[in-house]
């Protein structure tokens, strides 16, 4: 065993040498090694973060929604509702839900207007986001003015500003009290804009969901589950996306992998072939080939994992954000929690190691097996 | 069909590893049918030289499919989500018929290429090469089942249909789909546990006698085989069982999660390592009388024999550990 570390040691401190003596030559490989396994580990680590946030984000969210549609569109849902879902056996309780959204021509954006049952407010004082704050520069204190359904401005204090951990969630929250946000919309004291349900056992979701849709056939309910599937997919699917176009670069790559490896220097071949002279073995040789594609792969590697992780979770993924977290005027700023796991690692290591290795195995065993002789007359 | 990017990877990986192991089947075959040690034509020396890629692309397969196996069950595990009624790997790999098949092709494929190398190591290290022939029929074996992987595998990500919402659509999906049963069915607690201790002392026995004396390489190589099967049995018995400490959660795959340490990877590395050098010991003990292979094989079985019994020991030690300090109790 020991004898055997020592082999690897000394043919790899061989091929460390031997690379360094080519640094240039090896360097614009290892340079778009580099970018590439930077790109698709920013993907990753970037949707994965996103998953991640968005799971935290859902776990508060109630259980079961009912929303009632006409025509196929929401439309208010009548009070006189809760009732009847109360007596579904399974459900411990019901909770109205009013909610919509508010169009701000100065700040041309739209805020999401929420008359929260278990914040108590005035009617005449109002929460809001910071990106909200931040967009038409109101502060604690401040007057708030809104043009309500029927053409009059109506003046609201900020009472507060939500804080900024929250922001992900609350950047273009507004929160009123529900006689403010009747007056505001007209909305009738009868309606509501959705219902939640708590449910007693969460295994009963589904059954409970059903005798929903049957209770009350206008209606339809939406599971916690289903929107952080949605969610899910959605992120997958965008990731999906962004690798497949970056397919082309990986394949772009390998034959750069390729052409580097099959079209060794003079130079190259002839110190193989005063390796093989002086008596290494071909086995010996594509051992030295094998630890120089790992040094390279592995740093390679490395560094784009490095620069990857400060892109996506010190710079929140300043190269992609457009594409990948879709845009706003009143977009969160927000810091993404970092995470990795070993199955991102591995699949990064599928996507550029994997076919590197595979792509350079046959020049390099070509490599290997030149004839001493042939090669030292050139 | 699920865009998720470690899905890709495998699929692309596979790919990969499909063409390479069918170019090594190609020239598998040229020197099954023309090799031809004693000959110094110009074919044979290529030949030989072809023998060295080869091994150096089993190599690569056999790490590769160590990472693929975990790879597969991590992602899959990740995919529950998306589908109802699913907790985990163990239920997800039940939506379509292709789950369970790929994922035991990918362990047999990793077993095999391990115990092909560990023939390549032989022989390789004897000066004539005397069992190369059957080496390469070996390796045309493991082709088929290598690409049956790549189909399956493919067949399986790209008929998952997963539960999720649609812009405007009314209905509830959840709603009479039948649901996805994430247990597994197991053998009864205390007969598991006396099968799975008798085998591991006979492994290990049967390793350490075979480690001095060099006798019963069969009938340790099978005993390895069988204490492989009752050990992944046993898993899901029992093992995994007291990991949770939860008597009704059977799942092989969950305790590779973080929750548990990702104590799953020690135990599974363990085994399957214990299985392919045990069973390694076995595939070799046919050749032990060629002539040029005397003074090598049977130093390289008893190492074999040695590593078995560490990996099997090791698993051992640290269910052994688990069932003592857990809070469970599965037998009073």
């Amino acid at each position: 065993m020991e004898r055997w570390i020592e082999r690897q040691k000394n043919i790899l401190d061989f091929t460390l040498s031997s690379l360094f003596r080519r640094k240039w030559k090896n360097a614009a490989l290892a340079l778009v090694y580099v970018f590439l396994v930077f790109l698709l580990a920013s993907v990753i680590f970037f949707t994965h973060a996103l998953k991640q946030e968005a799971g935290i984000i859902l776990q508060n969210a109630p259980e079961m929604i009912v929303q009632r549609s006409i025509a196929g569109r929401q439309a208010p849902i009548p009070l006189s509702y809760i009732d009847k879902l109360k007596d579904i056996t399974g459900v411990s309780a019901v909770k109205k839900r009013l909610w919509g959204y508010y169009y701000d021509p100065t700040a041309g954006a739209n805020y999401t207007v929420m008359a929260p049952e278990d914040v108590q407010l005035d009617p005449r004082s109002i929460i809001i986001g910071e990106g909200v704050s931040r967009t038409r520069q109101v502060f604690k204190g401040s007057t708030m003015r809104f043009r309500a359904y029927d053409g009059k401005i109506i003046a609201f204090e900020v009472k507060s500003i939500m804080p900024s951990e929250s922001e992900l969630v609350s950047s273009d929250l507004v929160l009123m009290s529900e006689d403010g946000f009747r007056r505001l919309f007209d909305a009738s004291g009868e309606y509501a804009t959705d219902l939640t349900l708590q449910v007693k056992n969460p295994r009963e979701l589904s059954v409970i969901a059903s005798k929903v849709v049957h209770a009350l056939p206008d209606t339809r309910p939406i599971l916690r589950d289903e929107l952080l599937r949605t969610y899910e997919s959605v992120f997958d699917w965008r990731s999906g996306m962004a690798l497949f176009l970056v397919s082309g670069a990986i394949l772009a790559f390998l034959i750069l992998a390729w052409d580097k490896a099959s079209g060794m220097s003079h130079e190259e071949k002839r110190e193989i072939g005063i390796l093989k002279g002086i008596g290494w073995e071909t086995s010996e040789v594509v051992l030295m080939k094998f630890w120089e594609g790992m040094v390279v792969s592995l740093s390679a590697f490395l560094a784009g994992i490095i620069l990857a992780y400060i892109h996506v979770f010190f710079t929140s993924a300043a190269f992609f954000e457009p594409a990948l977290k879709g845009w706003a005027v009143l977009y969160p700023r927000f810091k993404l929690t970092p995470f990795i796991d070993a199955s991102q690692v591995a699949t990064l290591l599928f996507l550029t190691v994997v076919p590197y290795t595979l792509a350079t195995v046959i020049p390099s065993w070509r490599a290997a097996t030149v004839d001493p002789d042939s090669v030292m007359r050139m | 069909m699920i865009f998720h990017p470690a899905i890709i990877a495998l699929c692309v990986a596979s790919l990969f590893i499909c063409l390479m192991i069918a170019y090594s089947a190609y020239y598998g075959i040229k020197i099954v049918k023309g090799w031809d040690i004693k000959s110094g034509s110009e074919q044979q020396l290529v030949l030989e030289r072809r023998t060295y890629l080869i091994s150096a692309i089993l190599t690569y397969v056999f790490g590769f499919y160590l990472i693929s196996l975990f790879l597969y069950v991590f992602t899959v595990d990740r995919l529950h989500i998306v589908f109802t009624g699913a907790m985990c790997a163990a239920g997800v790999l039940k939506v379509n018929s292709y789950g369970y098949p790929t994922l035991l092709l990918k362990i047999m494929i990793f077993i095999f290429a391990g115990l092909w190398l560990i023939v390549n190591y032989a022989d390789n290290r004897a000066y004539d090469y005397p069992i190369i022939k059957t080496k390469y029929l070996l390796l045309l074996i493991l082709t088929p089942l290598v690409i049956t992987e790549m189909i399956l595998q493919a067949g399986y990500f790209l008929q998952m249909h997963p539960n999720i919402i649609t812009s405007c659509c009314g209905s509830l999906f959840s709603e009479g789909k039948s649901s996805l049963t994430s247990e597994l069915a197991s053998l009864p607690v205390v007969p598991m546990e006396v099968a799975f201790y008798l085998s591991m002392l006979l492994t290990v026995y049967l390793g350490i006698s075979f480690h001095r004396k060099g006798e019963k390489g069969y009938l340790f190589s099978v005993t390895v085989a069988i204490a492989f099967l009752i050990s992944l049995v046993s898993i899901i018995s029992f093992i995994s069982v007291y990991y949770y400490e939860l008597p009704t959660h059977h799942c092989p795959f969950c305790i590779l999660q973080k929750e548990y340490g990702y104590i799953g990877y020690f135990l599974y590395v363990a085994l399957l390592g214990g299985a392919v050098s045990g069973m390694g010991v076995g595939v070799l003990m046919p050749f032990r009388n060629i002539e040029s292979l005397t003074g090598i094989i049977p130093s390289t079985q008893r190492k074999l024999a040695l590593i078995a019994v560490v990996f099997f020991l090791i698993f051992t030690a640290l269910v052994t550990y688990r069932i003592v300090f857990s809070n469970l109790v599965l037998v009073s």
